[in-house]
Order: structure tokens, then sequence, then C-alpha cells
């Protein structure tokens, strides 16, 4: 099997979250899968730019999915969030004509055209519909079956629905999220079920409203805990920021210690697959994973 | 398959009497065609008189059969129990749509949904000319911007899924409340949308207090998408020039700004462009994040290829001013 892709880094991976790149590259290699670093694209604007110029981000987002157009590679998210507004911007062009018209007079202007030719998915659901999960549990060579392991889908990629329904072949229930537990179960871990696992982080009230934010992020480690998790793992960055380096003012929120260490599903993939603790950057998680 | 057996946990409470609510178990068999207010009536007609909850048109139209199957807000007279099954298998469990809210069984009290509704002015706002000589014709095109927002039926699902409404702050205003505000800010015969904007401006009630979810989307059984007016809403701030400056409209403008310069997103400069002298109190995490590599300095912000483009691309495509 040869997979290839263009990967849509997103920013954070750039910058706050290095372990998600370095562990995102790693896995990629020990599973064989290429990787085309999209390094033209811009911010996908993270439901933020949208408030503000919802016109600009659906030109920004055609730009972004231009490129992987130009190689003319399926692309690639690691980002919840980005996965959400490139798959929008996708959903809204494909179905709409004059408005694809409208981006493309603009993308003209610097000679790019929009053509809604390649898919749009997260790493996650890529792997799982291309790559195969049977495939990558050939592929484990430590298990992870001391552990239990609380899955966090993080909002943008569940929900809506009938969004993730249109870019992904995996039709996952927004209620009833299964494909995080399948891979974890893959990799020989014990999922955990708990209530919070669809539930939101708050990370997009974090400067506006950190009481909500906070209390949100708490909410969902406790839960966690109390469910036995030895840790949490997540496919989105924005969760991994509030739910790894939040955990001091989200216990002060709640009113109870919580300590939790939070995988970025990367670094765990690349845990059991034989990466070291360095390659899949677990050095830069504040909550440390002593475990390993 | 033509019927299926299903075990229903009930959830029971009449807040007169009891001090814990408790949950009675059903055991019913389940034909394809039933909803869950078909099952409700069995309940009641079949099995226990006593229990409570409301329904009215058995067409989706009332908003008053509300409730939680699972956890997820459900209208109870349009959702298809063998879908039920099929989401979350033959055990399933019905409860109010609010806990904290009920008063006896799947009956709660939606005072503060109404109130928040009350909030919205929800009625037209016009100066009328009480002897007009011609028809005040709204064009299709105008009327579709309403975008079905006129469709609410007020059933309250997305509200009772709103985890800020529910679970951090009880002021705000929450999805119903905000498609109510949007079908008359959209609506061109309306003469208010200015105050009503500023309504849903304020920083803790109104819309900046989304956490952007989408449970409100998931849970609308008349598919509203709230959060895709919310979304409108925020635009409308900027259109109308109603917004403030504050740190969340800086937050979403500051995009615009990192985006200009290098493309990608300068963290550092969001936080610090969007807080003011508030970001001091970000220093401990920052702190933090620095010790750890997850700090990128000034100096070595990385930048998008081809930034020329993207810089051309916002100075011919913005549409919005702050
Ligand atoms: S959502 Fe966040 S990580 Fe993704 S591109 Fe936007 S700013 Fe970057
Ligand atoms: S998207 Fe916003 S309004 Fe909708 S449920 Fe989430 S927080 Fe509430
Ligand atoms: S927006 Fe939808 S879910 Fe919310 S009250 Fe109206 S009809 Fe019900
Ligand atoms: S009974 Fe009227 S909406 Fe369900």
């Amino acid at each position: 099997m040869s997979l290839k892709y263009a990967l849509y880094t997103g920013c954070t991976a750039r910058e706050s979250t290095p372990e998600l790149m370095k562990s995102t590259l790693a896995v990629a290699k020990k599973l064989g899968i290429e990787l085309v670093v999209l390094d033209e694209a811009s911010c996908c604007g993270a439901s933020h730019l949208q408030d503000f110029d919802d016109f600009l981000s659906l030109v920004l987002n055609a730009r972004n999915i231009c490129y992987a157009e130009k190689h003319n590679l399926p692309m690639i998210t690691i980002c919840n969030t980005c996965q959400l507004n490139t798959a929008l911007t996708k959903e809204r062009l494909d179905n709409n004509p004059e408005l694809k018209a409208k981006v493309n007079e603009k993308l003209k202007e610097v000679g790019l055209e929009y053509k809604g030719s390649v898919s749009v998915r997260h790493f996650l659901y890529a792997l799982i519909e291309d790559y195969g999960l049977d495939n990558i549990r050939k592929k484990v060579v430590k298990p992870l079956s001391s552990f239990n392991i609380a899955p966090f889908y993080g909002c943008h990629n569940i929900r809506p629905s009938e969004l993730h329904h249109f870019t992904n072949k995996t039709k996952e229930s927004a209620y009833n999220p299964t494909s995080l537990d399948e891979l974890i179960e893959a990799l020989e871990g014990n999922s955990v079920d708990y209530e919070h696992k669809n539930k939101c982080c708050g990370f997009h009230a974090d400067l506006q409203a950190p009481h909500t934010a906070n209390r949100l992020t708490g909410n969902a480690i406790v839960d966690a805990m109390d469910n036995n998790a030895d840790m949490m793992v997540t496919p989105c960055p924005l969760c991994h920021l509030n739910l790894d380096v939040k955990q001091h003012a989200a216990s002060k929120e709640i009113g109870r210690e919580v300590h939790m260490p939070i995988l970025h599903l990367p670094q765990l993939i690349g845990l059991a697959l034989g990466c070291t603790p360095e390659e899949v950057g677990l050095n830069h998680n504040v909550t440390k994973a002593e475990f390993v | 398959m033509e019927k299926q057996k299903v075990t229903i946990n009930v959830f029971r409470f009449n807040k007169e009497t009891d001090y814990l609510p408790h949950y009675d178990k059903y055991e019913l068999e389940i034909s394809k065609d039933e909803v869950v207010l078909d099952i409700l009536n069995r309940i009641k007609w079949e099995h226990d008189g006593s229990f409570t909850y409301r329904r009215s048109c058995r067409h989706g139209i009332c908003g008053s059969c509300a409730i939680k199957v699972n956890g997820r807000s459900t209208l109870a007279c349009k959702e298809r129990m063998i879908d039920m099954i099929e989401l979350f298998g033959n055990e399933l469990t019905f409860e109010p749509v609010s806990k904290k809210r009920v008063v006896k069984d799947m009956v709660v009290d939606k005072k503060d949904f109404w109130d928040k509704y009350d909030a919205m002015r929800p009625y037209l706002i016009a100066k009328i000319d009480e002897h007009p000589k011609s028809e005040n014709i709204v064009s299709p095109k105008e009327a579709e911007k309403i975008e079905e927002a006129d469709y609410c039926i007020q059933c309250g699902c997305c509200y009772y899924a709103c985890p800020v409404v529910n679970e951090t702050n009880e002021e705000y205003f929450g999805p119903a409340a905000f498609v109510k505000a949007y079908r008359f800010t959209a609506d061109i015969r309306d003469n208010d949308k200015e105050d009503r904007l500023k309504i849903v401006d304020e920083l803790g009630k109104g819309v900046w207090d989304c956490v952007k979810c989408f449970e409100c989307t998931e849970a609308c059984p008349k598919d509203l998408d709230p959060m895709k007016k919310i979304t409108h809403l925020h635009n409308q701030l900027f259109e109308e020039g109603v917004v403030q400056n504050n740190v969340a409209s800086r937050h979403a403008v500051g995009f615009k700004k990192s985006i200009e310069k290098h493309g990608i997103l300068d963290e550092g400069m969001l936080v610090a462009y969007s807080e003011g002298f508030g970001v001091l109190k970000h220093i401990p995490e920052a702190f933090e994040m620095w010790k750890n590599g997850k700090i990128v300095m000034p100096w070595s912000m990385p930048k998008s290829k081809k930034l020329d483009e993207i810089k051309k691309l916002v100075k011919i495509s913005s549409t919005a001013k702050f």
C-alpha cells in the first residue's frame, strides 16, 4: 500500500504544539505514508475570522485546498478546527456554483482556481478509511494493553455530522462516536467509556469567557479521571491546549485537583508503533506523561 | 424484523413530593413505525397513568414534546424508535431535557428559556404606514436571507443541549434566542436591527460566549442550524458597526491582522492584541508553555510560502471593517 497525502498542518502544529508536527511525521514514516507539506497554506481562520469576514475566510480556505489540488493529492488535516473550516468551505463551494465563481474570481487574481477535485479529511479518518485499523494493528510493537485511554473526540470532527458525512466515508455518530475507541483498541489499549468523550473543551471561548472554558475543560478531565483513565487522547491540538496546558486553571474553576496526561492522537499511535518519546515530542507536553 | 424488544429506563420525579428522582424500567416490544412519543403514550396508557410529559400536535409543530434519549435532545413525535435503537442499542433511557429544571417526570420549567426568548423582542418592530397605497412586498431573495429561522418551534432541543447554558453560564442567551434574534435582524421589514444587535453583543450573555461546539446544530429537529445563525449575527455586528471594541471582537479581527502579516496565525500576537493589558494574566501559563518549547519567539515566527498571494487576497477579498 502506498499512500500519499497533502498535509495541511494548521498553525498550532507549527507553534504551540510542535509535538503534533513531530509525531505526525513520525507516524507517517512508520506506516510508510508519504506526506507533502502545504507550506503555502494560510491559517483557516479557526472559526473566528469567519465571525469577522466570512467571505475572506472562504477565499483563504479555498486557496489552501487549491494547493492540494495542484499536487492532485487528497488533503489531510491534523486539527479538528482546520478540518471543520476546510470542510465547510469545500461543502459550500461544491454545492453552490455561484459562490464558487465569486471565490474563483478572487483566486484568479493570483493565478489559482478552486475546482473541488480533492477530498479533505482529518488524518484520523484517512488512517481508518485508507490504511485500515487491521493494518495498523499489525504494525503495533508496543501494545498499550496496560493503559486505560479516554478518547476525547473534540467537537469539530464530529459536529455538525452532516458536514462530516459529506467529507468522510466513516459515518460517525455525533452522539455515539466510535472511531477513536476503535483505534485505541487496535493499538491494544483499553478505551474508556465516559460521558464527556464527545463534549466540548471550551477552547473557542478561552479569551472572552475563561470561566466557561476552564469549567468545560475541567468537567471533561474529571469525568475521565472518575472512569479510571490513565490518559486522554485527542485528535485536535486546540482541545489539547486546553486539556494539557490549562489543568491548573481548570482545577481552580471546578474546585477539584485534576491531573491527567493528554496525548495527541499521533503521539499515542507513534508510541504503540515503537517511536521513542522524543520522536513523538512528549517532552513538549506540559502535563508530563510519567508512565513512558 | 417486525418487532424489537427494548428496555426503557424512564426518569421519574415529582418536585412536590419527591426528594430524589428514580428510574422505572419497562420491557417493551417496539414496532418499526413507532416514534418516541408513541412509547411515552404506551407507558402512560398501559403501565402508569401518573407518568407525565408534554405533547400536543404530534406533528413537530407545537414544540412541546422534547425529551432526552440517552442524553440526546429529541423531539419525541418526530424521532423514530428504530433510529434510536440503531444509535444506542436495545437499552434506552428517557429523561427530561433538563434534570435541574424538572417539575414532574418529562416536564421541565422552561421559564429561563422563555425569558431569554422575550429578551429578543420576538416581534416585528416596524414603522407602519396605516394607509399604504400599495402592498409591502418582500422579494423571495430577501425572504431567503432569514434562512428559515422563522420555522423555529421553540422546542428547546438546542437550548438544553448547549453546554454553556447548562454547565457554565446561566445568563447566556443560548441558541434558540439567537435564532429568534436573527429571524428579525435578517428581516428587511424590521426597523430595530441596531438595538437587536446591541442585545446579542453583550459579553457574558451574547453571541461571544458561544463555544462553537455545534451541539445546537446537531440537536435541532427542524434543521435550522442555530450555529450558522450565530455566525451571521457576528457578521452583522461588524457590518452594522454595532460591535464593541473588546477582547472578543479584537480576537476575531486579530486573525485577519495576523494572516495579513504571516499567512499563518501569530498566536502570541493574537492574545496580546485581543487582551490589551489583560495579556498579563496569561504570563504564568505562557511561562509553562515556554519551558516546554511551545512558544515561538517573534523573531522566529514562521511565515507561509507565497505570502504575497495571501496579502493580495486579503486586500481584494476583504468585506468587513472594524
Ligand atoms: S484552527 Fe487553529 S490550528 Fe487550525 S489553522 Fe486555524 S488557527 Fe491554525
Ligand atoms: S454552538 Fe454555541 S450556542 Fe450552540 S450549543 Fe454550542 S455553545 Fe451553545
Ligand atoms: S432552533 Fe431548532 S432546536 Fe432550537 S428551539 Fe428552534 S426548533 Fe427547537
Ligand atoms: S407533539 Fe408537538 S412537536 Fe411533538
